[in-house]
């Protein structure tokens, strides 16, 4: 992004450049102070937080209250933590994001590079399921996971949310694709290679920042639901659930610095995934929209 | 029946013809070039021998074997695209042998075929780089590496050096030519560059609106073209199309039309057959080189015509000065030597070969034949 500053479309003055600067970095820390709010917070006694100065540092630093959020804390009846749920997450979120990237690679690849009859309609019905609430199918869906078996477990939830972001995958890389050159898969074709050879040897090589992009959409999105962990997880609750379950219980001391710290941790891997990807994600988004 | 058939090939989306009923027939080792304005049809029929769009009917055959159905890696056919269509993941040498590691081609033979070709085409020092590192001459090169690594029956060429720069695009065509006489194999090649058709090919097809107008040798299409329409588009500058009107004279055809000033002059033909044509008016085609100064005119022809005309504007060309006049009504350009003295605006008298000139029918724009 570097060259950017260097290729800016209005040339800007000292004055102008300095005004701008501050107001952004007024509105960064506006949007940091829940995050400062949580962390110092998390970093404190109890009884810090009870004397009532929400917004100061520790006086006294430690770990206790993460300690407890992550292995000891009274998550409905159970005294886990959070860990195992944590685990759920994990459990539901790898394979989810991996199938559903796969298949909308897939799809893609068909939608603009196999183009059948019909194709047009398919993908507006695809691009459809990006629109379908999530309230409304979660009857049918309970149904559907009953007959198949799958009700209350981790691989029923993996399905639930592979179905409902093949729309989402399926628009990121029909959309990549539709901009790669199509001569590239003649040229393979009369090269010998056959529908999957050309996916993976041509198309999917080419294919990083695209699928950077619906990776992080994909985790951000399964990571953080709820609807769908509580109605469908039953004895496999993913974090989102478990937070809740840790932070609005009714009986007992509310432990805010416990609470703080367990939602620190539930929102942990989505912030490291945008870290890590994060700068990916515009470049993806914005891929084949300008030439060169 | 020829090495490439293509009989009564047809091509429709839905009710719309784009291509009807093109016949040809190309020997083995045959440059045959297609060449057309866009959309002429000349790529839907190249892409027809290669696999990449069916026929809607008539039969496209290699050697005798009807490929209509064939899947296009087994027509035994190599294809060098526009674009190049090199896979932008793998290095040259991957490039290159892609299509045989396709083919269950075993690694070793693999290696030996990928070290003939590098050093044919001269790209030995580049196996290891990807596409985007290389210059657009390479890369057209690696293309056609890919190409001759299959050692098919048929290559295809469309358009491939449309993306190259003016000067790589002469050195390359010059390259292309050599490895067809070194190689002798039988090549269809797509172009819209007339230049291009008429440099390389050992046959040239002309297309338009789906119809091929003329098949035939380089010269035939330019010294006799069938129509209005390969005669314009065979050449540059354009043969300039007039019209005239037949007038005998003492026994020969003439053309009549009009100068500059609008005084009618008379050119008498070669063809004795436009004789039937008297009084009546035909388009009367004459290429600019046809049109010269008198020291510059054809010392060969039998048939040179003297022709008094003001200059309308003259265009230096380095080797050559084009001259713009108005004849017949339209602007004509005639091509002089260099150092002819002519001015614009002034009266020059110019030699015209009447032996190259043709005349069309103005109905048909179909070529008069005796």
């Amino acid at each position: 992004m570097s060259v950017a500053t260097q290729d800016t479309a209005v040339r800007t003055g000292r004055v102008t450049r300095t005004f701008i600067y501050v107001f952004l970095l007024l509105f960064a820390l506006f949007y940091l102070m829940p995050l400062f709010v949580m962390l110092a917070n998390s970093l404190k006694p109890l009884s810090e937080i009870t004397e009532g100065n929400m917004m100061a540092l520790p006086k006294v630093w430690t770990l206790e209250p993460w300690a407890k959020a992550w292995s000891s804390a009274q998550i409905g009846v159970e005294p886990t933590g959070l860990r195992p749920y944590f685990l759920n997450s994990i459990l539901m979120v790898v394979p989810a994001v991996a199938i559903s990237t796969v298949l909308g690679a897939l799809n893609g690849y068909v939608l603009t590079k196999w183009r059948f009859r019909g194709d047009s309609i398919l993908f507006g019905l695809l691009l459809f399921s990006c629109f379908i609430p999530f309230q409304i199918v979660l009857i049918p869906m309970a149904m559907v996971l009953g007959k198949l078996g799958l009700a209350g477990s981790i691989p029923g939830l993996v399905l639930v949310h592979v179905v409902y972001g093949i729309g989402f995958t399926t628009l990121y890389f029909r959309n990549y694709y539709a901009a790669f050159p199509t001569e590239l898969v003649r040229a393979a074709m009369i090269d010998g290679a056959g529908f999957f050879q050309i996916f993976w040897r041509i198309m999917l090589p080419v294919s990083g920042p695209i699928a950077v992009v619906s990776v992080i959409w994909q985790f951000t999105n399964i990571w953080n639901d709820f609807l769908f962990g509580a109605s469908f997880g039953g004895q496999s609750q993913p974090m989102t659930v478990a937070l809740n379950n840790l932070v609005q219980s009714s009986t007992g001391v509310k432990e805010y610095n416990v609470h703080f710290a367990g939602a620190i941790l539930a929102a942990l891997p989505t912030l490291l995934v945008y870290i890590v990807a994060g700068r990916y994600f515009v470049r993806g988004l914005m891929a084949g929209s300008v030439k060169g | 029946m020829g090495f490439l058939d293509i009989r009564n090939a047809t091509k429709a989306y839905g009710n719309v013809e784009v291509l009807h009923r093109v016949d040809i027939a190309v020997e083995e080792g045959e440059f045959l070039v297609l060449v057309g304005p866009s959309g002429c049809g000349k790529s839907t029929l190249l892409n027809m021998i290669a696999g990449l769009e069916t026929v809607t009917s008539g039969d496209i055959a290699i050697q005798g074997r009807v490929i209509n159905n064939v899947h296009p890696s087994k027509r035994n056919i190599a294809m060098v695209f526009q674009s190049y269509a090199l896979y932008p993941n793998m290095t040259v040498a991957q490039n290159i042998t892609f299509g045989l590691e396709m083919h269950g081609v075993p690694k070793a033979e693999r290696a030996r075929a990928l070290e003939d070709v590098a050093q044919l085409l001269q790209i030995d020092h580049l196996l290891d780089r990807k596409p985007g590192q290389l210059s657009g001459g390479q890369r057209q090169r690696v293309a056609m590496g890919r190409a001759l690594v299959r050692d098919p029956d048929v290559f295809l060429f469309d358009e491939p050096l449309s993306n190259l720069d003016a000067k790589l695009r002469v050195d390359m065509r010059t390259e292309i030519k050599k490895l067809h006489q070194k190689l002798g194999r039988t090549i269809v090649y797509v172009t819209h560059d007339q230049i291009e058709a008429m440099t390389l090919s050992t046959r040239i097809a002309v297309m338009y609106g789906g119809h091929v107008q003329q098949l035939g040798t380089p010269k035939d299409i330019y010294d006799a073209p069938e129509n209005v329409f390969v005669a314009t588009f065979m050449g540059s500058p354009a043969m300039n199309v007039m019209p005239a009107k037949v007038r005998v004279a003492d026994g020969v055809p003439h053309a009549a039309l009009a100068d500059a000033e609008g005084q009618e002059v008379l050119l008498r033909f070669s063809q004795p057959h436009l004789a039937a044509w008297d009084g009546r008016d035909i388009l009367l085609g004459i290429r600019p080189e046809a049109i010269t100064d008198p020291d510059g005119a054809d010392r060969n022809s039998s048939n040179i015509e003297p022709l008094r005309n003001r200059i309308g504007v003259t265009e230096p060309a380095g080797a050559d000065t084009f001259v713009t006049m108005t004849l017949g009504g339209k602007d004509a350009i005639g091509r002089m030597r260099a150092d002819a003295q002519v001015a614009a605006g002034e009266m020059f008298d110019f030699a015209i070969n009447m032996e190259k000139a043709i005349a069309f029918d103005p109905q048909t724009e179909a070529r008069i034949k005796p």
